[in-house]
């Protein structure tokens, strides 16, 4: 099973873009055009993965990442305003290490992977790999989907955790003696 | 096309991913590093299965790191929030107490 020629040239086409357009997240002058790399970035790669036949897997790319630069977005208006969203900046520390390190593991990852014996394919894909990948999910591979549930269901408390303003330690103190709680936002019952 | 060439792509956007995330000073920015590691990782487990296990095994695994970077995503806006709730920043470097 093959892509053909018209497939090979837009998987590299965009591939150059995947990665020119990563490179520009850090490269551009503003931290809402690099979102709108990291978006492309993430597009480009999306279409890749419906080029090899993965549509499920390549839309849920596309649409998560759009939904998340969008939330980016907001964030970073949220934090920064509009205006310094968009003003050049450029904010780094320890630039020459970073540089170094990125350098060297590519070159490391390159040479494994022309170096590593790599075996012949086994089999061809499944005419349909979206209904195959629901059938395994529901029969042999239920326990990583329920292991990720569990793991998701922490991220949720986490993150409420993290980010609710009026939690026990906000009100107690770090130690949790604090008598009468201060209450960043006051309300309930009787108050 | 082949294997080596698809993942030499993927290693590409995950050392660029690297760079961002050693380098960036702004919290966000530095998630954008982390989810430019995680398309490299998509990228390269998406080449394993076309040419190497077409199989709905495969699949899994990229829908596995497809949650991962959900949970990436999640706990670093939860992070920014509270260091800009408690420190009025959003710069990693306003967060390093527990340094050692």
């Amino acid at each position: 099973m093959s892509i053909g020629i018209a497939g090979t040239v837009v998987f590299w086409v965009l591939a150059v873009i995947a990665v020119l357009a990563g490179a520009a997240v850090f490269w551009v002058d503003s931290m809402a055009r690099a979102t709108y790399a990291l978006a492309v970035s993430f597009v480009a790669v999306g279409i890749q993965v419906l080029l090899l036949g993965l549509s499920y897997i390549g839309v849920i790319t596309v649409l998560m990442m759009i939904m998340e630069m969008a939330i980016m977005a907001v964030y970073m208006i949220m934090f920064m305003g509009m205006n310094p969203a968009l003003m050049p900046m450029s904010m780094v520390h320890g630039k020459r290490t970073a540089v170094a390190t990125a350098t060297g593991l590519f070159l490391a990852l390159t040479a494994g992977i022309l170096l590593a014996p790599w075996p012949a394919r086994s089999g061809d894909p499944v005419p349909d790999p979206t209904a195959a990948l629901g059938e395994v999910l529901m029969g042999s591979k239920m326990l990583v989907m329920i292991v990720v549930s569990a793991v998701l269901l922490a991220t949720v408390i986490a993150a409420l955790v993290l980010a609710l303003p009026r939690g026990r330690y906000d009100r107690f103190g770090d130690d949790l003696r604090r008598r009468p709680p201060t209450d960043p936002q006051p309300g309930g019952v009787g108050r | 096309m082949t294997l080596q060439l698809v993942l030499v792509v993927a290693a590409a956007l995950f050392s660029v991913g690297v760079y961002g995330a050693l380098s960036q000073q702004v919290v966000v920015m530095v998630m954008m590093g982390l989810e430019l590691m995680l398309n490299g990782v998509i990228l390269a487990a998406v080449a394993c299965y076309w040419f190497l296990t077409p199989t709905p095994t495969a699949q899994v695994v990229l829908l596995v790191v497809i949650a991962a970077m959900t949970v990436e995503m999640a706990m670093g806006f939860a992070v920014a929030t509270l260091l800009h709730r408690s420190r009025n920043s959003d710069m990693t470097d306003m967060a390093t107490d527990l340094r050692g």
